[in-house]
């Protein structure tokens, strides 16, 4: 098929259609209001449902009600928007029901402003709403990305009957990109969903919900949601890797756009003879956990260092992986502040000065040792 | 020229968005890579309205570009606001028609382009970014005319008049730019 120049916001809208979603909920708010626009002229064409909450935490309710019929149902928001349908989130996740979600990020906390961010971290991957659940995470970097990810949210959705979470920056939503559409979508087969709430003509009526009252009941039911969560970490990690070799001096991990930077600086770097290798988790939950250990451990490599557009969110699970077996390092803007790679290239000289390593230790020894022969 | 940028920058109405993607179209039709980002941000009514476009042989790694190649300016804010902004060596283009400015920098080329006088002289006011993008194309050789030219087709062959007054401009504003960069490689 042809390629075509999409904005982010839009491409997403249009994915999400090809992969089947018929019902689309959402409330406007900045920077992925287009994805709403999209939806309002595209669905009726579909057949489909476009409906404009009162608010988000109408949305969320909505949203709730559509999935437990079966149906492939989707919203987008950004920040401050997903904030308020976090109960409705938990209470999905709680009542096993697959919806795809959104998040075009922008800076907080509270309104914030309007500009990129990926502070939304902590929110997404561990938990944002109560209770024992987590949601399927997936970050783009690129529009054709953020497309090929929408179209696999739904399928991976159905599969674990679970919430899943699309997190963009706001420059995915707002860049343009060529992007290719399958001519037909295609999915691998998936279970029936006799759960779904249908009609109850000609059989017994049944019955979706999150409440449990009796504690075993309930404990049971968290620990069935937790082997799922368990069978994502062992199917459904995914990242890429870049220019990670064993000449890497330093590692970078980051994601979404701030990844697409990271990439930049690292191919300036390379002009200079420096080797930095990039780690770039597609799945945030579940993370890429062992390949990230080992890529961070590989022989040469003096420092590991997290790129975000955010206080150092993604980080603390970067430590916890790496478990101090390499110097793990931070650099990070938030606020709608986008870093430049010449603000990386300077972060990643600052690590060689300060980790030098065994080369330059033994270089600087050698030297010594001459000093002392003469 | 592995990857090219370049800023179209105005106030609202004046086609820079529009200037912006008919370029990326015009990679998109060589099999180049491209980015197109809008200004994207509070901006005050009246103030600027800017995007950039990127255009690689390779994979574009940041889409955000401090210092692009091509900066094209169409109103005097613009001006004041990207002229510093040009990487070195680079390439400015004033629209002159509604900025008297000059610049002082001597580390980059500067062209002038009377562009809403030739969009009217041609017939067609609104075209003044077909005029820009032209000598854009000329000076640079992001995209070749062919491509440009095809891309316009494309867009507006259902409207003849408007097609044929862009197509006019467009070619106008190509050998102005290839005159000035012809006569800056004579020097």
């Amino acid at each position: 098929m042809t390629k075509v120049l999409m904005k982010g916001n839009e491409a997403i809208a249009e994915a999400a259609i090809k992969a089947g979603c018929r019902a689309y909920f959402c409330y406007p708010i900045t920077p992925q209001s287009e994805v709403a626009e999209y939806m309002a002229k595209r669905m009726p064409e579909v057949d489909g449902v476009f409906l404009q909450g009162e608010s988000e935490v109408g949305v969320g309710n909505m949203l709730f009600g559509a999935a437990a019929t079966g149906r492939r149902v989707f919203s987008t928001s950004s920040s401050p928007g997903i904030s308020l349908m976090q109960e409705s989130i938990s209470y999905m996740a709680g009542a096993q029901l697959p919806v795809v979600l959104v998040n075009i990020m922008r800076g907080g906390p509270g309104l914030g402003g309007i500009l990129p961010a990926q502070s939304d971290y902590f929110q997404s991957v561990k938990g944002g709403g109560h209770g024992d659940y987590r949601l399927l995470v997936l970050a783009p970097s690129t529009i054709q990305e953020a497309v090929d990810l929408m179209m696999l949210s739904f399928h991976l959705a159905d599969k674990y009957r679970n919430p899943v979470m699309m997190i963009g920056d706001g420059m995915i939503g707002q860049m343009m990109e060529p992007v290719e559409f399958p001519d037909k979508y295609e999915e691998p087969p998936l279970p029936d969903k006799p759960w779904a709430l249908t009609g109850a003509a000609g059989r017994k009526a049944q019955v979706v919900k999150s409440l449990f009252l009796d504690p075993i009941m309930l404990e049971k039911n968290s620990w069935l949601l937790h082997e799922k969560y368990e069978q994502m970490k062992l199917n459904e990690t995914r990242f890429e890797l870049y220019k990670v070799n064993p000449k890497n001096e330093i590692l970078i991990i980051s994601y979404g756009t701030m990844a697409r930077i990271c990439q930049t600086a690292i191919d300036e770097l390379e002009e200079h003879g420096i080797s930095v290798g990039l780690f770039r988790p597609v799945s945030l939950f579940p993370f890429p956990e062992q390949q990230l250990l080992k890529a961070a451990t590989q022989k040469g490599v003096k420092a590991v260092l997290t790129v975000e557009m955010s206080t150092a969110q993604m980080h603390e699970d970067v430590q916890r992986i790496v478990m101090g077996k390499t110097p793990t390092e931070f650099f990070g803007r938030t606020g709608g502040v986008v870093p430049s790679p010449q603000e990386v290239i300077d972060q990643v000289m600052g690590l060689l000065d300060k980790y030098p390593g065994k080369k330059k230790a033994q270089h600087s020894a050698s030297k010594s040792k001459k000093a002392q022969g003469k | 020229m592995s990857q090219y940028e370049v800023t179209f920058a105005g106030f609202g109405g004046q086609g820079i968005m529009t200037a912006g993607q008919l370029l990326s179209y015009a990679g998109i039709a060589e099999d180049k890579q491209v980015v197109w980002i809008p200004s994207y941000g509070p901006e005050m009514r009246g103030g600027t309205a800017y995007c950039t476009v990127v255009v690689s042989k390779t994979r574009i790694g940041s889409p955000i570009i401090s210092n692009p190649r091509c900066i094209c300016v169409f109103n005097r804010p613009s001006f004041d606001k990207f002229e510093p902004m040009v990487k070195a060596g680079g390439l400015l283009i004033v629209n002159s028609s509604l900025i008297n400015s000059t610049s002082d920098r001597e580390d980059i080329r500067t062209l002038y382009v009377p562009a809403n006088e030739m969009a009217i002289k041609a017939g067609n006011p609104k075209s003044s970014n077909i005029v820009v993008l032209g000598a854009l194309i000329g000076a640079s050789e992001v995209v070749k005319y062919d491509s440009i030219e095809k891309t316009i087709e494309k867009k507006l062959g259902h409207k003849k008049e408007a097609l044929e007054s862009n197509l006019k401009v467009l070619k106008q504003g190509y050998e102005l730019g290839r005159k000035a960069m012809k006569k800056k490689a004579k020097v």
